[in-house]
């Protein structure tokens, strides 16, 4: 597991296999929209129907959504709630977390069910699990040997001031 | 936590205004907001009582241009200020990249700070960080009020280490953009680190 201060890293490689992976989700499960949310509020993938969403935001609130039951959970003495469920008028949020660390969410209409989405989630929860475990390997090796690689390396005060313009 | 993308070429940063309640902590946030041009800004929220007081946090993502070819993006976050929400509190320091602390300059607001401060470093202890480790900027807000504390005593009580700090009026925006270049400098020197 990372620790509090070290940076996620999101690769090509892996960044691929993650977008095939919700991919087909979003087609099994028939589900409206896919993303993926580190539980810090960063968005990390969306597939579907998400031009009209602001996708910036559903990744910080869902990440608020799941620090809230998990502070929750705590008080009643569990670990945490794996999984969330929100039911709409219309549409539906399926949240679970995965490998402790990435937050799935799943928002689906009457095209679908909850049985449905929760099934195919959980399928795809473990090789997402997998995929993320491979991205951490890489980040770590990233991180025993900082800076070298990192286009950061080179990061002058004008590039700093220029951002400011 | 900083994130970065290589996939789609970003960087993300999550930076946290605390402080006491009422000291400004959501007026700096809606001054850059107002201040920021469409593009570069996406929708503010703000998780608030009825009468505006902040119940989760307020939240606004900015996009503030490239650096190497990554466009780099702040995540703003606010705390609630009020002693009881220090639950709230402790979820939003999570992952967070570098801290804002927002000093209410009023005399009478003298106590209150040193607590919220105190409380910030327990808060982030908890977590396993150590605020002295961290990006890390103190403002002196309400400049613009008669009964202020006058500077050297606030800079003594509240910042013995000698972070960077500085003045402002956030009704009025004074020291606003200031404060937020002062703290994205230092979280994208620490990138450059390799923290
Ligand atoms: N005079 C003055 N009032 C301010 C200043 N900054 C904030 N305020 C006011 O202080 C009150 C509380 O501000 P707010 O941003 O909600 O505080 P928060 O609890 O830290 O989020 C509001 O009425 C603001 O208009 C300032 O620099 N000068
Ligand atoms: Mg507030």
């Amino acid at each position: 597991m990372l620790g509090p201060q070290s940076s996620l890293v999101m690769y090509d490689e892996e960044y691929k296999r993650i977008m095939t992976l919700i991919e087909k989700l979003l087609r099994e499960s028939n589900s409206n929209v896919i993303f993926l949310v580190d539980k810090n509020g960063q968005l990390i993938a969306a597939t579907g129907e998400t031009e009209h969403l602001d996708t910036t935001s559903l990744a910080s609130l869902t990440a608020g959504n799941i620090a809230a039951t998990g502070g929750l959970a705590k008080l009643i003495g569990e670990k945490e709630f794996s999984i969330l469920f929100h039911e709409g008028e219309k549409d539906n949020i399926h949240i679970s977390i995965i490998g402790g660390r990435v937050i799935l969410v799943v928002i689906f209409d009457q095209r679908s069910s909850l049985g449905l989405v929760r099934l195919r989630v959980k399928k795809a929860s473990i090789e997402l699990g997998v995929i993320l475990a491979d991205l951490i390997r890489k980040t770590e090796i990233h991180d025993e040997a900082p800076g070298v690689d990192s286009p950061f390396a080179e990061i002058t005060d004008d590039d700093i001031d220029n951002l400011f313009n | 936590m900083s994130f970065i993308n290589y996939a789609s070429r970003e960087i993300n940063c999550k930076i946290v205004y605390y402080g006491p309640g009422l000291c400004g902590k959501t007026t700096n946030l809606q001054y850059i907001y107002n201040k920021t041009a469409q593009d570069a800004k996406g929708k503010m929220i703000s998780l608030a009582t009825e009468t505006e007081r902040t119940l989760f946090f307020d939240f606004l993502p900015l996009a503030l241009g490239e650096i190497r070819g990554f466009k780099t993006r702040f995540h703003l976050y606010t705390v609630p200020g009020q002693v009881f929400y220090d639950a709230s509190r402790k979820l939003i320091l999570k992952g967070v990249d570098g801290v804002v602390f927002v000093a209410d300059s009023q005399e009478e607001r003298l106590d209150a700070n040193i607590e919220s401060l105190e409380n910030l470093k327990d808060n982030l202890e908890e977590q396993g960080y150590q605020l002295e480790k961290l990006p890390f900027i103190i403002q002196y807000n309400k400049r613009d009020l008669p009964n202020c504390t006058p500077v050297e005593e606030l800079r003594k009580l509240l910042n013995p280490d000698g972070v960077p700090d500085l003045e402002a009026c956030a009704a009025t925006g004074e020291g606003i953009f200031e404060t937020l270049k002062a703290v994205a400098k230092q979280v994208l020197i620490d990138l450059k680190k390799g923290s």
